[in-house]
């Protein structure tokens, strides 16, 4: 048995990440939950904030500025999404793809190379794996992060509570019934891809510094793992949990939990190569249980076909 | 207050599949009108509500509100001067929203949408009133999500969206179609309600030809695309559900017991 105290050792480190992933997935929330598309964008829009963040970091900018410009850096890439599904008439899965592809080219444009790395010592930065422990607790990163979440739920409760985030909730449930109260149902999702997608940005930005450098693979499945923390958070805590910001919050959470078991698995010297199998996995079996159960259900019930 | 104006429209024009939904149709609706819509499958019915409602552009044609040519103009800015009702109870609200979060995107419609609260405090109370109306029990569950009611409850929560911003056309989809005898009777008669309490310029699409002859001021009768029969006033009310039938298939040559259209 691998000895358990390397295992607590890791947690704090497991926890930062989570929550520096949660960000992510309160962005796939926002495209999958809310707005009903799954938006495959974030796998580029991820490494697009981190490369934009450290190269403008890297230029001598502000670091606040710098992860304003991720933010935007990500909103853009959602545009573009928004705008070939909306406008051009693509299946949304499909538009996200093309974004995605094309983002590739984009982060290597934008470092350079394929990786760019920043050196904590020399830079303001917000957070890393160095500030997790032996740090004043105002600089450890996951009261840092953790105030970044808190911070963008209670924005997002906010936002979906105006008229204009009522309109997307709206347009994301029934677009026949938006567009029969007036609202422009293209607009809305053009905005909600870009609002998803620059907080995916964000979280780039947020990561690359966690881990001192951004990689052109960074976003490698990680629509996987927002699902899986969106799946995980409604699974665990979906019941109690009925509010918007409670849900936002759920998100966080599942998020961390996933970091948590990968770090189990890791302690258990599961073959690291697996990983992402295993995430594959998990996540097609959570995405099926909803179906089971409606299947089992209507046998139980005794129902036949219906529409 | 509503004119159509020689409008036509095809679908899958130029595959086997050709359908002349709408070939060449004309109607003028006076302010206050209350017209039911009768006709068998295919006649176009929908199809007239969809053009008007801008669903889709029209091949040829002119559609004007209000004196207002909206022919070129997306269905969302047609929205503002018309309230619909759908066949499907599914169609007309938002599943995951509160009752009141639905009526709150009706009473915006045609408005510009902001950053201001998306439902204010005092609406909440207005709705509860107009909920008690319905009788349903609904004003004490206002903040319940839409896809908890059943099929009628959630028709006639449409309805109230549908009028609570006056609109300048109502357009009713065979709006009881979807519903069990007592409801959609309960249905009609609140649509009745509303529109003559507000004078509401109406179309209301119907399969049951008694109802078509109760309700309104005037009938039109469609098929293959176009207005066949177009009675008002005294000449309407006196009318039969014989009388129609003779009228069908007098043009058409068909039998209605062929159709879908209820005699009952």
């Amino acid at each position: 048995m691998p000895n358990i105290e390397h295992l607590i050792g890791a947690l704090p480190s497991a926890a930062a990440q989570g929550l520096i992933w949660g960000i992510m997935a309160i962005g796939v929330y926002i495209t999958y939950r809310v707005l009903d598309v799954a938006d495959l964008t974030v796998d580029g829009t991820l490494c697009t904030g981190g490369a934009t963040f450290i190269m403008m970091m890297l230029a001598g900018y502000n670091t606040w500025f710098c992860l304003l410009a991720a933010f935007i850096a990500g909103m853009l890439a959602g545009l573009a999404t928004g705008l070939f599904h909306t406008f051009m008439g693509i299946p949304a899965i499909l538009a996200s793809i093309l974004t995605q592809l094309g983002l590739y080219s984009v982060n290597l444009k934008i470092m350079g190379k394929a990786n760019q790395a920043i050196n904590v010592d020399r830079f303001p930065l917000l957070v890393s794996l160095r500030y997790i422990k032996d740090v004043p607790f105002y600089r450890n990163t996951i009261l840092v992060v953790f105030l970044f979440i808190v911070a963008i739920i209670g924005i997002l409760y906010w936002f979906f509570g105006t008229e204009l985030g009522c309109s997307m909730r709206a347009t994301g449930c029934n677009q026949q019934m938006a567009r029969a109260q007036g609202i422009n149902t293209k607009v809305c999702i053009v905005l909600g891809l870009m609002v998803s997608n620059g907080l995916v940005g964000l979280s780039g930005a947020l990561l690359a510094q966690y881990q001192g450098f951004a990689d052109v693979q960074m976003g490698r499945g990680a629509i996987v793992i927002g699902l899986a923390a969106v799946i995980i958070g409604e699974a665990l805590l979906g019941k109690i949990c009925q509010n918007f910001a409670y849900k936002l919050a759920t998100v966080a959470a599942g998020s961390i939990i996933y970091y948590i078991v990968l770090q189990v698995v890791i302690w258990l010297k599961v073959d690291t190569d697996l990983l992402k199998l295993l995430t594959a996995l998990l996540v097609a079996v959570f995405l099926a249980i909803p179906y089971w159960k409606q299947q089992y259900f209507n046998r139980v019930g005794g129902k036949k076909g219906g529409k | 207050m509503l004119e159509l104006k020689n409008v036509h429209k095809t679908f899958n024009a130029g595959t086997v599949n050709e359908k002349k939904a709408l070939n060449g149709l004309n109607l003028v609706l006076e302010d206050g009108d209350f017209v039911t819509v009768i006709g068998g499958n295919g006649a176009g019915k929908s199809t007239m509500l969809n053009a008007v409602a801008g669903v889709w552009p029209v091949d040829q044609g002119q559609i004007l509100i209000d004196g207002q040519d909206v022919t070129k103009l997306s269905e969302h800015k047609r929205a503002a001067w018309l309230g619909r009702v759908f066949q499907d109870p599914m169609t007309g609200t938002a599943a995951t929203m509160g009752i009141d979060e639905n009526m709150a995107l009706a009473l915006r419609r045609g408005a510009h949408r902001g950053l201001r609260v998306g439902i204010k405090k005092e609406e909440r109370e207005n709705y509860r009133q107009l909920l008690k109306r319905l009788d349903l029990g609904l004003e004490d569950r206002i903040s319940s999500k839409v896809g908890l009611l059943s099929g009628g409850q959630r028709q006639a929560v449409t309805l109230l969206m549908a009028t609570l911003k006056k609109p300048k056309l109502l357009l009713l989809d065979e709006h009881t179609a979807a519903l069990d005898p007592k409801t959609a009777h309960k249905v009609l008669t609140l649509s009745d309600e509303i529109v003559r309490e507000n004078n509401l310029t109406t179309l209301m699409i119907t399969h049951n030809m008694k109802d078509a002859i109760r309700y309104g001021n005037r009938l039109i009768m469609m098929w293959e695309g176009r207005i066949i029969y177009d009675v008002r006033g005294e000449e309407k009310s006196k009318l039969k559900v014989s009388d129609l039938l003779a009228k069908f298939e007098q043009v058409s040559g068909d039998e209605f017991a062929n159709d879908r259209m209820m005699l009952s």
